[in-house]
């Protein structure tokens, strides 16, 4: 039920996001979702991709920095007070959001959101114990 | 200008004379160290040289040097040359780039040092009847109490405010009336803004002469302070592995070098690769070997300081040699704000973090009146998380890691694998844009 998230390590430069996107682009990989979290002085490039080995690979040969981690792909009901919700039950389970971000495409009538917890297994369960739908990585590429 | 020395014979001897006086201290000193140390002997008896081969100064070449890994061997009183009955005072180096060196003092030795530091101090036109605000740092490191006795010598009155809490110092200096500073010169111009903040008008003051070393500078940053701190700006040469401040200093009458006080700290400029003495005026890396200490002394120290030697007798008077404000190193440490540091023991630090791997490369500016240092770090897998917490925690661990070791607040940046310049497959481990 986890989804494989790439990430990148960026120095706050000019044209490294396009660099990488032209990997990818080169490689035939397509970026299903992604974001970018900065500081003053660097950046992390989180995606989610169709082919998450090849992209690991094709990246540490272009002498980017990547690691790979488990994410949960999240439907939220898509209305007021959706994400809202979620985040409930994951308030009083007390688990910890690292982040999340948004996927561009909807699940039927869901939007779907990315997260990222410390205890990601722990978390699939508070959350299908909940009633909520978690999408594994081949679902969401199909979206 | 009134001419101020503190021991007039000997500081304006004709150098027939004084080199009679060298040439008959240092067989002495090479009879003794032979005799009754045994890491000399053996490096001797490796080069096959006896003290009876001593027969003029030039043979002073035939000695072998001793170099500061030969302190470190020898850790902690190994080349002391008394019982350590006789000793009274040891200071020491800060150890980081290993064991601290250590070097010990007599009672004579101590007075001998006061004596090179009033000399020093008359240099500058200190006399008696001065206030003298000694900034430079009292403990381990010699400058604060090297300093502090040769004002005492003099008869001049010290004021051992030490470093650090400059507004206080301020105060101090309007309200004793200092006349004489002595700190480094980056401090200095930490004052001048402090001054500036509180409003002191430095022409109020009673500074009248400041005496600066411990760090490189240049003559841009002398005008700098001259004018900011409305005094005049000399140079002081010292290490503690040879005494401590006073081994050379800058008179009034001269900015092209400082008086070696060479009947005590006989100089020579060596070629750094060869090891080759050079002719009297070439550029090259300064050697002493200390004449008269009882406790330490030490036979052709390797500074790793690049100078050169002046012998035309100075408009002052003295017939002692100058040597020319240090231009570098001829090895790779950098001084940033008065501390040497090496960038083996940043790499040290960086090799003691898990997955953290030694692609690093240091940079050193002046900004305003304070050298900044930043290390830039390349981010390996093994350290790289998706979670911007766990980077910028690692890079305060590094910074905090730095500080403890070396004593230097720097700056970590976290780089992409890779972008740390390699020329011929060496890294460049350092790049110093600061203007000395």
């Amino acid at each position: 039920m986890k989804v494989e998230q790439i990430a990148i390590f960026l120095e706050n430069k000019s044209g490294r996001l396009s660099e990488i996107t032209g990997v990818l682009a080169d490689n035939n990989i397509n970026i299903r979702s992604l974001s970018l979290a900065d500081t003053a002085d660097f950046g992390i490039l989180r995606l989610i991709v169709d082919k998450v080995e090849k992209a690991e690979r094709v990246l540490k040969e272009g002498g980017f920095t990547v690691g790979k981690t488990n994410v949960i792909a999240v439907e939220v009901p898509d209305r007021v007070g959706g994400l809202a919700s979620v985040l409930k039950v994951l308030e009083k389970a007390q688990l910890n959001v690292e982040y999340m971000y948004a996927f561009v495409n909807k699940s039927g009538e869901n939007a779907v959101m990315i997260f990222r917890f410390e205890e990601t297994d722990e978390a699939i369960k508070i959350l299908q114990d909940a009633g909520i739908t978690i999408l594994s990585g081949a679902q969401i590429c199909a979206l | 200008m009134a001419i101020h020395y503190w021991e007039e014979e000997i500081e304006t001897l004709p150098r027939i004379g004084l080199q009679s006086i060298q040439l008959r201290r240092l067989q002495h000193l090479v009879t003794r160290v032979y005799k009754t140390v045994k890491p000399y002997r053996d490096k001797m008896e490796e080069k096959g040289v006896r003290p009876e081969d001593i027969k003029s100064l030039d043979d002073l070449g035939k000695l072998p040097f001793t170099v500061k890994d030969d302190l470190r061997d020898n850790y902690p009183f190994g080349l002391f040359t008394v019982p350590l009955d006789e000793v009274v005072r040891v200071h020491a180096s800060s150890g980081t780039t290993g064991k601290p060196t250590v070097v010990g003092y007599t009672e004579k030795d101590i007075d001998l040092w006061a004596s090179v530091m009033a000399r020093a101090l008359a240099c500058a036109g200190a006399h008696k009847g001065d206030m003298v605000h000694n900034a430079y740092g009292y403990g381990l490191f010699t400058g604060g109490l090297g300093a502090h006795y040769g004002v005492e010598k003099m008869g001049a009155t010290v004021i051992p405010v030490s470093g650090g809490n400059t507004k206080r110092q301020i105060t101090i200096m309007r309200d004793f009336g200092s006349t004489v500073l002595l700190s480094t010169p980056s401090y200095a111009l930490n004052l001048a803004d402090a001054m500036d903040e509180m409003q002191v008008d430095p022409t109020k003051l009673s500074l009248r002469v400041g005496i600066f070393g411990a760090e490189p500078w240049s003559e841009n940053m002398r005008e700098e302070v001259e004018r900011k701190l409305n005094l005049k700006a000399v140079d002081i040469y010292g290490l503690s592995e040879v005494m401590g401040p006073g081994v050379a200093m800058e008179c009034l009458h001269t900015t092209k070098g400082m008086h070696v006080f060479e009947d005590h700290f006989l100089p020579e400029i060596i070629d750094p690769e060869s090891g080759e003495v050079l002719p009297p005026g070439e550029k090259g890396e300064l050697v002493f070997t200390t004449l008269t200490k009882e406790a330490f002394p030490i036979i052709r120290y390797r500074t790793k300081d690049i100078s050169r030697l002046i012998y035309e007798t100075c408009e002052c008077g003295r017939t002692l040699v100058r040597m020319e404000k240090v231009t570098g190193r001829s090895d790779d440490m950098l001084i940033i704000r008065g501390v040497n540091v090496f960038p083996s023991q940043v790499e040290h630090v960086l090799m003691g973090i898990e997955g953290v791997e030694p692609h690093y490369q240091i940079v050193v500016e002046r900004e305003g009146n304070l050298d900044t240092m930043l290390v830039q770090v390349e981010v390996s897998g093994a350290v790289f998380s998706d979670e911007i917490r766990v980077l910028e925690n690692l890079g305060k661990r590094i910074e905090a890691e730095i500080k403890d070791m070396l004593g230097v607040t720097c700056k970590v940046k976290l780089v992409e694998p890779r972008t740390i310049q390699r020329s011929e497959g060496k890294a460049q481990r350092v790049i110093d844009k600061r203007k000395i």
